[in-house]
């Protein structure tokens, strides 16, 4: 080990006895503090390492035929960048950590019935085999016969475009429309494909807003915005409350309120951002409300963007209405409206990875295009799903039953947690409920909801999403997923919530 | 009611940049060519794409393997098999098909390298896998150091969103443009001098355009080099599987297994499906690192381009089946060697000059004697005139960042042997009409 120690100073008699002592024995020692720290001992394991929906393998192991020093090079580990340290070291909230823990210990009712029953995450298993169907009967010819055809005519003739094949923007544009009730319809040239949902929010993001600026959303709002859109575009997002008072419903003064807030403090707002169906609450947006919501960006200057991902998994009475509605009735200025959509909620598909911008802006969709080579989906499954979503009379079927199945589930589910003393904000759309357990509380705030939830986690064995994760500034609501159930597990995961709640009754 | 201020919601300064870089040649003949593309039957006319760096010469083997096995891509073991497949959004991707890119890479480089399959993180393409690189080892400011001539779409891949810098580093004719330690050494004091950060150093083995594997010696020069001033090293070996002769290559997963641990964290691999396999709009891309952590970042950071759990599946199933993958990664190496000698001898018959590749789906051919000037200007005339009149479209160097005038960039791999001959005799015919010769018209150009 050469070791180039400044010690000409010393060597040359400058310095002292002291010095000349001190100095030797104090680089040594630093000398072999570090080389201590480099030897080759893993990271310290990361607890609340976790993506959305996504399990965690066990640590990497070092591999020990490297773990010997080089006599040349440098000994300081290499930086990387602050936005690879923020993603790092992020404390991931209680959403990431529940799914993680959840897919260590699952539940199953044969081989491990005392596991964990997984109620957060917004995966839809009920109509799967519906799908799984229509697969199986059109598969061959809708993938090989397509693909060949594509494949020699598209794929590799000619440079294809990375924002999606124009048959499936076609097919995409109907599906769309149909899906929403069949009363708008979309302009297959104002869609930008994307490897789903997550990369389509922030393709828009990087479209919209330089880093440093804000969005306004409404809040609660779904856990994963914060690491979409904020992590890569520097976009800052802003809450915009909502109260149980008002069954979360968005009021335009609090936005309003937000808005002259983030102006006091210098932050620039670029778009108000809003999900409807809404997640973690599962409600509709009123008419009006989406029209005083353009009157409100209109006014200001922003842009608006409509996350519709839920758009058709809805079971009420209530229908549901996109903005694109308001757009075509009414006459504001269409540049600041974009809408997300995808594939991986209403048909269940999010292993495809297939997800939609829609603008009417066509700046923004020039930019987006170009995006979408950073995710572009695969050419196998865009020829799949052309077929699939051009055979409207299935998806007819599908949708119905799927609406039908939604709905029982959420009736049963909610019925079950009556049962328990917790009541539920009303849903009409979405996978889960919004339950109130802010009674069973042993103290009112985030640690309490905090602890009532690894109760529930622990105890229990059931994984829920807290509101605090959501952002919720109401103590005591928890997201409960239902769309993995099937019936017969409802008295089951009752029963569990019962197992915590009766010690948990606040006092 | 409609905006009375008659405001427009401003965009970002992103969006409207064109650091996207879609307006040079390189895009614009791509245009040219939507527009007439040649066909020989209904316009034997139209433009030839020889701009475009695909590999289509190994397509059957892929087609008859899939009539083979529809076990590939159907979901035949149940409807439990789709369910999970459809719900299937890790973002580890799935251990199979890993674990069958790592035997593949493996096997292209006759097993002188052992890839650890949870090292490969999978990303929608390498053109993602390059983004994310440099998100995670670089901030906005910093720079990347890369020798010229480069693959144009760097600019976009790598400064776009993140808004880090290219430097480029110029090589030179006069040593086949290889990089050198001088040049290295040069470019980054400049880099430094100008007050930037240099972050890491990009190298494309095989290069693109050039088509020539770095040798043994410049890849431990470059370690060396990078350890020295502690940046990192990205290896970028997309086109490992087109070199020619396989024990031509060496890939700096080789040495990195020979460095110490320290060192080799330093060291990233992006790979891809596309060029390989043929397959770009599968968009298959993976990240191999040596850094634990840039590993674990880079998995996170993925969930803005994963891979399609279904073509995940299916490819797997084809990339583990041993035999096939043996007998793809030779046949396409044999077939790429035949297009390539056969464009080279044809060339110099038409006396025009080709860099002596190894490897890739172009030639990196010298057209500066055709040039009045050699000037950016003339090299662009140049570009159009054969874009227009020879109906041919080929890459300008300039797009490239070439140091020196003429160089164009000619793509032999994306179209049939026969489309090949025509655009082959189409370029003999206009450089003897430059050169005021003339030729009989029978002369079979490849046989």
């Amino acid at each position: 080990m050469r070791i180039i120690v400044p010690l000409q100073g010393i060597v040359q008699g400058r310095g002292g006895l002291i010095l000349g002592s001190l100095i030797p024995c104090a680089l040594l020692y630093f000398l072999q503090f570090y080389l201590k720290r480099n030897r080759s001992s893993p990271p310290p394991h990361s607890p609340s390492e976790s993506s959305a929906n996504l399990p965690e393998l066990a640590e990497i192991p070092r591999s020990t035929s490297r773990s010997t020093l080089s006599t040349r090079g440098s000994l300081r580990p290499v930086p990387v960048s602050s936005r690879a340290i923020a993603i790092s070291k992020s404390r991931d909230s209680a959403y990431y950590t529940g799914l993680k823990k959840s897919l260590e210990d699952p539940y199953h009712p044969t081989y491990n019935p005392d596991g964990i029953i997984q109620l957060g995450l917004a995966e839809n298993q009920l109509s799967l085999d519906i799908i799984g169907d229509w697969i199986t009967a059109n598969l061959q010819k809708s993938l090989l016969g397509e693909m060949r055809g594509d494949l020699n005519i598209r794929g590799l003739a000619t440079y294809e475009p990375f924002d999606g094949l124009w048959d499936l923007k076609v097919a995409m544009a109907g599906f769309m429309s149909q899906i929403m009730g069949g009363s708008v319809s979309f302009n297959p040239a104002q869609i930008i494909l994307t490897a789903g949902a997550t990369p389509a929010v922030e393709a828009l993001s990087f479209c919209l807003a330089d880093p440093g600026n804000a969005f306004l959303v409404p809040s609660p709002y779904y856990p994963g915005f914060d690491r979409d859109i904020k992590l890569r575009t520097g976009v800052e997002l802003i809450p915009v409350q909502c109260r149980s008072s008002n069954k979360f419903n968005l009021s335009i003064a609090a936005l309003e309120r937000e808005y002259k807030q983030a102006k006091k403090r210098g932050i620039k707002v670029r778009a108000v951002l809003f999900t409807n169906p809404s997640n973690p609450v599962g409600g509709l947006m009123h008419r009006e409300t989406l029209y005083d919501l353009l009157n409100f960006v209109t006014e200001k200057n922003l842009h608006l963007i409509s996350d519709e991902v839920y758009a058709g998994s809805i079971y009420g009475t209530e229908e549901f209405v996109s903005i694109a509605e308001l757009l075509d009735t009414e006459d504001f200025d269409k540049n600041r409206v974009h809408i997300i959509y995808g594939l991986s909620k209403d048909l269940s598909l999010p292993g495809f990875r297939v997800g939609v911008i829609y603008s009417y802006n066509e700046n923004v969709i020039a930019a987006a295009s170009k995006l979408a080579r950073f995710c572009a989906i695969s050419l196998p499954t865009q020829c799949l799903l052309v077929s699939m979503l051009s055979d409207t009379k299935f998806i007819e079927e599908y949708i119905k039953a799927n609406r039908e199945r939604l709905g029982k589930m959420y009736a049963l589910f909610t019925e079950g947690l009556k049962q328990l003393d917790i009541e539920c904000c009303k849903s009409s759309g979405g996978f889960y409920c919004w339950a109130d357990m802010s009674k069973f509380l042993q103290s009112y705030g985030v640690k309490g909801e905090l602890e009532l939830w690894e109760n529930i986690l622990n105890v229990a064995k059931v994984n829920i999403t807290p509101g605090s994760s959501c952002h919720c500034i109401e103590p005591g609501w928890f997201r409960c997923c239902f769309t993995t159930l099937t019936e017969s597990d409802i008295p089951l995961v009752m029963k569990r919530f019962s197992k915590v709640l009766k010690g948990h009754k606040a006092s | 009611m409609a905006n009375i201020f008659g405001l427009e919601a401003p965009l970002s300064k992103m969006a409207i940049s064109n650091a996207h870089g879609e307006d040079s040649p390189y895009f614009a003949g791509w245009k040219a060519y939507n527009e007439d593309p040649y066909d020989a039957k209904k316009n034997p006319s139209g433009v030839i794409q020889m701009g475009l760096a695909e590999n289509q010469v190994s397509f059957d083997l892929l087609e008859n393997y899939l009539e083979e096995h529809p076990e590939a891509y159907s979901w035949s073991s149940g409807p439990s098999s789709f369910r999970e497949n459809a719900l299937f959004q890790d973002y580890h991707g799935l251990q199979s098909f890993r674990k069958a890119i790592a035997g593949f890479m493996e096997k292209i480089r006759s097993h002188r390298a052992k890839f650890d399959p949870e090292r490969i993180v999978l990303t929608a393409g390498a053109t993602a896998a390059n983004e994310l690189l440099t998100f995670i080892l670089a901030d906005p400011g910093d720079a990347l150091l890369v020798p010229t001539p480069y693959y144009p779409g760097f600019d976009r891949d790598l400064q776009w969103r993140t808004r880090v810098s290219i430097v480029p580093i110029p090589c030179h004719s006069t040593n086949s443009f290889q990089l050198t330690l001088q040049s290295l050494e040069t470019a980054y004091a400049d880099a430094e001098a100008s007050n930037l950060r240099v972050k890491a150093l990009l190298i494309t083995n095989p290069s693109n355009p050039l088509g020539i594997s770095s040798p043994r010696t410049l890849l431990e020069d470059i370690l060396d080099f990078i350890s020295k001033k502690n940046i990192h090293l990205i290896s970028d070996e997309i086109y490992s599987g087109s070199v020619f002769d396989a024990t031509d290559f060496v890939s700096i997963a080789e040495i990195a297994e020979e460095r110490s641990h320290i060192s080799s964290e330093k060291i990233h691999i992006v790979y891809s499906l596309s060029k390989d396999l043929g397959l770009p709009g599968f968009r298959v891309g993976a990240l191999y690192s040596y850094n634990d952590r840039v590993v674990k970042t880079a998995r996170r950071m993925s969930s803005f381009s994963l891979v399609s759990s279904q073509t995940q599946k299916t490819l797997s199933f084809m990339l583990s089946d041993e035999e096939f993958s043996l007998k793809f990664i030779e046949t396409n190496r044999m077939r790429l060697k035949e297009r390539h000698s056969c464009v080279v001898k044809e060339l110099r018959d038409s006396g025009i000059e080709c860099l002596k590749g190894n490897a890739g789906l172009f030639c990196w051919v010298n057209l500066g004697e055709f040039l009045e000037k050699k000037n950016r200007e003339e090299e662009l005339k140049l570009w159009k005139v054969i874009l227009d009149e020879v109906k041919l479209n080929i890459s300008p160097g300039s797009s490239c960042h070439c140091s020196e005038a003429g160089w164009f960039r000619v793509c032999f791999a994306n179209m049939s042997k026969e489309t090949l001959e025509v655009a082959l005799r189409r370029l003999r015919e206009f450089s003897e009409k430059i050169r005021g010769r003339r030729r009989s018209p029978n002369g079979e150009i490849c046989t």
